[in-house]
């Protein structure tokens, strides 16, 4: 409890937690491996938290790892502005600023229960969907099918390598990848996400689909669904927006009328459509 | 709570006995660089106070969300502590259409996720509002319900010529009220102070707003494609002035500022607005809202349709007309764009 003011919660205070793990998972993905300090992060699949560096400041990103994980959580996070490029200098051991989880619009854990589900996701858009796929697995029995879709740019920016082998292997789950740009080192699919969209053997209009990915995919993705007759409501997008406070109040994530971070990131397809600037 | 009647010295002697007082006073004078405009600043001396001023420059908001303002301290170590700006003060002078601003502030920060850095401040304000005197040239308060105020307040004054009503809204108000020298409000001087109201409720209107406020939510409903948008925003400069006047603004940017040692430092908030270029811009380089009409649209969303849809319908103009004076390429007036929505729209119908 604050001393001066007598309230019992700052939103804008991080909390510490500690550096179990980090690696580097191609050139520009670290992954981290985090513990609170105090209390354990009690989060749900398509939360995201606020990494702090202090002089640098916050930036938000998604929880990758599922909550049935219990005693850590784990992160991925892309260098490429001033916040993420610090957190890639971070080791072992180092302690870290969080605050959070974030985020009221999660994934439909109890709706799709009984349903097939695919997740379609481009490039690091796999980071947050693999909360839920995790989550998925470690209650197989509560689900339908499962079909993961994976667009890379290139083989050399896939991550995740030993789990994609993994859920390759597994009988319970249908992983299909394709990348953008074809090289020698790469037997498999060529072309964007959407050509894997016909490839799929579950039935796709009954199914929970999920999506996340670079702005610019979600449009294709939803054009390509409707013409396998999805409905909107069965589509779940998850998406990303400049943020500062994470808790509804700097309105820098605003889509229309909603705020990314609390009344997402995951949104119901067919409540943007009063939301024009969503997709 | 009482009603009383200051007489018009007598108002003067308890505002020199509230600056005597150790608070922090802040009140309307006149600016000290734009002589002709006025300024919510801090009070030294009764002489100053202009009770029968227009507008402020800016809002009074900058006493709640202050410009800037540290949210935590940290050190490179990882330390982090919660700022919190305890002082309480006094406000003398605030007009309705802004207290109405600042008791929609209270909800938004309130709500979700208690925001204690707004609230301590709130908290800790005694608020001595008066009823608007002098109207200034753009103001359209009456057209969007905002002329008179029943709540928020502590102290209410109306100046009606002979001296102030002054009316205690709060525990703290009284304390504060009973200090001044007073007599019982008569029932002249009541009905005098509810022909202000009257008054003030028909003729802040600048700019009269060809419909309800209460409608605008359902105008720009169906107003997202309109050509409008591209035709104001075609000679915006993105510079956001609309949004740093307006009492209703409240969107922030937070970021990091190292202190001399270069070992700790505060993390701090400071006014952003929707209309500047970047505002939605992500590393690296993607921007979300990127086009000047999206941005200026936004806006007048915002204030019509989206606030309001938080706060139980309530537009969040409050007709001060800040935004009209501060606008160089003079688009930002809302009434201008909503009535040009409704000409177009019932034109569509007949």
């Amino acid at each position: 409890m604050c001393e001066c003011c007598g309230q019992d919660k700052d939103i804008y205070l991080p909390q510490l937690a500690t550096v179990n793990k980090a690696r580097m998972m191609n050139g520009t993905e670290l992954y981290l491996n985090l513990s609170m300090d105090a209390e354990p992060l009690d989060y749900k699949p398509g939360q995201f938290v606020e990494v702090s560096i202090p002089g640098f400041g916050e930036a938000p990103i998604s929880i990758s790892s599922s909550p049935t994980q219990k005693g850590y959580f784990e992160l991925v996070v892309r260098k490429i502005g001033n916040v993420t490029s610090m957190i890639h200098k971070l080791k072992i051991g180092d302690k870290i600023g969080i605050r959070g989880p974030f985020g009221n619009g999660c994934y439909p854990i109890e709706e799709a229960k009984g349903k097939n589900l695919v997740f379609i996701c481009g490039g690091i858009g796999l980071v947050p969907q693999r909360s839920f796929i995790n989550y998925v697995l470690d209650n197989r029995s509560d689900y339908g099918n499962i079909t993961v879709l994976l667009g890379t740019k290139c083989h050399t920016q896939r991550f995740f390598h030993s789990e994609l082998r993994q859920w390759s292997q597994r009988s319970d789950i249908r992983l299909l990848e394709t990348v953008d740009e074809k090289d020698d080192c790469w037997q498999g699919n060529v072309g964007v996400v959407t050509t894997l969209i016909p490839k799929i053997e579950s039935e796709l209009g009954s199914a929970f689909t999920f999506i996340c990915g670079p702005p610019v995919m979600y449009k294709f993705v939803i054009m390509a669904l409707a013409e396998e007759n999805v409905s909107r409501d069965r589509i779940f997008v998850n998406l990303e927006r400049k943020m500062k406070c994470g808790v509804g109040k700097c309105g820098h994530c605003q889509i229309n009328n909603f705020y990314v971070c609390v009344d997402g990131p995951v949104f119901r397809c067919s409540e943007l459509a009063v939301a024009p600037e969503a997709i | 709570m009482s009603v009383k009647k200051l007489s018009k010295e007598s108002l003067l002697n308890w505002v020199d006995e509230i600056i005597s007082t150790k608070k922090k006073v802040y009140g309307v004078q006149k600016h000290k660089d734009k002589t002709d405009r006025f300024e919510f600043a801090p009070l030294d001396s009764t002489a100053d106070l202009r009770l029968d001023y227009d507008v402020t420059v800016l809002p009074p908001k900058k006493y709640f969300q202050p410009p800037t303002e540290t949210l935590v301290a940290f050190d490179l170590k990882g330390g982090y502590k919660a700022a919190c700006d305890t002082e309480k003060f006094i406000v003398i002078g605030i007009h309705p259409y802004d207290m109405i601003a600042i008791n929609q502030m209270d909800e938004l920060f309130q709500k979700d996720n208690y925001d204690s850095h707004y609230m301590t401040r709130r908290n800790n304000a005694t608020i001595i509002a008066c009823d608007v005197a002098t109207a200034s040239k753009d103001i359209f308060a009456s057209s969007m319900k905002t002329a008179t105020v029943k709540k928020g307040y502590d102290i209410l004054l109306t100046d009606i010529g002979n001296g102030y009503v002054a009316e205690a809204a709060t525990k703290k108000g009284q304390l504060l009220l009973d200090k001044a020298k007073t007599e019982k409000a008569s029932d002249a001087d009541i009905k005098a102070r509810q022909a202000v109201w009257e008054n003030n409720e028909k003729n802040l209107n600048k700019h009269p707003l060809n419909c309800q406020p209460s409608e605008v939510s359902e105008l720009l409903e169906k107003a997202y494609n309109h050509p409008v948008w591209e035709e104001k925003a075609k000679t915006c400069f993105s510079c956001g002035s609309c949004n740093q006047v307006c009492p209703t603004c409240y969107c922030f940017n937070v970021h990091d500022d190292m202190n001399w040692d270069l070992k700790s430092g505060d993390r701090k908030r400071t006014w952003d607005g929707c209309l500047l270029d970047g505002f939605t811009k992500v590393a690296p380089d993607h921007e979300f809202r990127a086009k000047k009409s999206d941005r200026f649209r936004h806006r007048l969303y915002r204030k019509g349709k989206y606030v309001p849809s938080k706060i139980g319908g309530q537009i969040a103009c409050v007709g001060c007309g800040r935004c009209i004076g501060a606008c160089l390429p003079d688009i930002a007036n809302p009434v201008k764009v909503y009535n040009r929505l409704l000409e177009d729209t019932s034109a569509v119908k007949k």
